[in-house]
């Protein structure tokens, strides 16, 4: 199981972002995950329209001082946790 | 709220304790509510609201079956509007098409539908009901909507051979999730012990065979897996510790912090109509005397595990030791793991004798528990 670069991430149906007590949280079946920082950059950026090279390339610019390829390897490993969790689908 | 307090994060609203199934592992207490104690409409509604500010991000709607109140879309849009996650935990009998669209409409995140097995003669046994057609048909009403699904199966030495057939039916339906929950033994499964365990050797078959499978989806379809607490090594973390992350309303709104406190001795309940839900989730009698540690005893008080399993669960201390404050017997380091080696050696005991050793070495999957005739005692509906 691989991300393609080309692919557009979005969220899967029963998948969604809620917020309590000021906490971001993205809500599926039996889980709630915590949203922070860059993990609500790259959830909000799961919107069909966005290719995953594009959420990429936008959250490079915006950890400008985080080393790219650092960058670029977290965004791979955290939709692909989100994959396996059925959270996104891929379009 | 006292610092070390964290906040709850699901509610388990139990609607109705009414169903049109009568399974011999209901998890509802052997003494069910009527239908004339159950909460109103607009008890429920404040319920949503108040866990909602205490921090609750889920509600699971369950029962009984929860379909059988009439103000179930109400119920919904007010949970919805509360902020919460929506699941709803169905046998799906109680429903039709029109009645699914309103449900997704009125705001359903999660539609989680239970199966007795993959075929019409294994419900029909279990549920004491016809109701697996039923449930076919809502699979298919459910392509035509965007909400998550899951199905549900609850397995046992009755079905565990269907295992494949009904991975199959998860696969060609739209869920994205099923869970595989042995059944676990309270209340009416434990009345139905000695017919529902399953033997050990179904057991392997059946973890190697889900593993494979989760390898196989992944990304695809998550496939969940509970085995029998009896045959564990360490407890589960019952209900994720207690008073620690959910909240049990009962149809008559008594809280309580798991679906069999009820049988523990000397606990008495608050209702969600004499006091706030976050005043019962801080400081009732209930919600305290089993959260944190100083309620253990060895050698769950000195055990590194504590703070992952919590000691297991307290209902099953009570049934098998005789102590609710007790380790959980299923803990290979309780003083009473042998009264669960007692009952498994029974069980096992049994399924051999009825077994050939031929059968035993050539069929691709264990073979069925022996044709023994089972006296089961079924779940009666309330008034």
């Amino acid at each position: 199981m691989s991300i393609e670069l080309t692919s557009k991430p979005h969220l899967a149906p029963g998948v969604r972002l809620g917020e309590n007590q000021g906490q971001r949280v993205l809500l599926m079946p039996e889980r709630a995950l915590r949203l922070n920082g860059p993990s609500l950059e790259i959830v909000q950026r799961c919107d069909a329209q966005h290719t995953v090279e594009q959420i990429i390339g936008e959250l490079q610019q915006i950890y400008s001082q985080a080393d790219p390829h650092k960058v670029e390897s977290d965004i791979l490993n955290y939709l692909a946790l989100l994959q396996k969790e059925r959270a996104l689908d891929f379009a | 709220m006292p610092s070390h307090l964290a906040n709850p994060l699901a509610l388990i609203a139990e609607l109705t304790h009414r169903c049109p199934l009568h399974c011999v592992y209901c998890s509802n207490p052997l003494e069910l509510q009527a239908r004339s104690a159950e909460l109103l409409t607009d008890d429920w509604e404040r319920v949503f609201r108040e866990a909602a500010s205490l921090g609750v991000l889920q509600v699971d709607f369950t029962g009984g079956e929860p379909l059988t109140r009439t103000d179930i879309l109400d119920l919904v849009r007010a949970a919805r509007s509360a902020g919460l996650y929506v699941n709803l935990i169905t046998s799906g009998l109680p429903l039709d098409e029109a009645k699914l669209a309103a449900l997704v409409e009125a705001g359903l995140d999660h539609f989680q539908l239970s199966f007795q097995g993959a075929r019409e003669e294994i419900a029909q046994e279990i549920s004491g009901t016809k109701a697996h057609a039923q449930k076919l048909r809502v699979l298919e009403w459910l392509r035509h909507h965007r909400l998550a699904v899951t199905l549900n199966f609850v397995l046992h030495r009755r079905n565990l051979e269907q295992l494949p057939e009904m991975l199959a039916l998860a696969e060609s339906s739209t869920a994205s999730r099923v869970e595989f929950a042995n059944v676990q033994y309270y209340g009416w499964a434990f009345a139905n012990r000695d017919s529902l365990l399953p033997t050990r050797e179904q057991l392997t078959h059946s973890i190697d065979f889900l593993k494979s499978a989760q390898g196989r989806l992944e990304g695809k379809l998550r496939v969940e897996y509970v085995v029998p607490d009896y045959y564990a090594k360490y407890p589960k973390p019952c209900m994720g510790g207690w008073g620690r992350k959910l909240i049990l309303i009962t149809p008559n709104g008594d809280a309580l912090p798991c679906h069999a406190a009820r049988i523990i001795p000397g606990l008495s309940f608050e209702n969600i109509n004499s006091r706030s839900l976050r005043e019962i989730w801080e400081c009732s009698d209930a919600f305290q005397k089993f959260r944190g540690e100083s309620w253990m005893q060895e050698p769950c008080k000195s055990c590194d595990r504590r703070a992952q399993d919590f000691g297991g669960c307290r209902c099953q201390a009570l049934l098998l030791a005789g102590d609710a404050a007790g380790t959980d017997p299923v803990c290979q380091l309780s003083p009473d793991r042998q009264k669960v080696d007692a009952v498994l050696a029974q069980i096992n005991l049994d399924a051999g004798n009825g077994a050939t050793a031929a059968q035993a070495q050539t069929a691709p999957h264990p073979p069925a528990a022996p044709p023994t005739k089972h006296e089961w005692l079924y779940r009666p509906n309330p008034s």
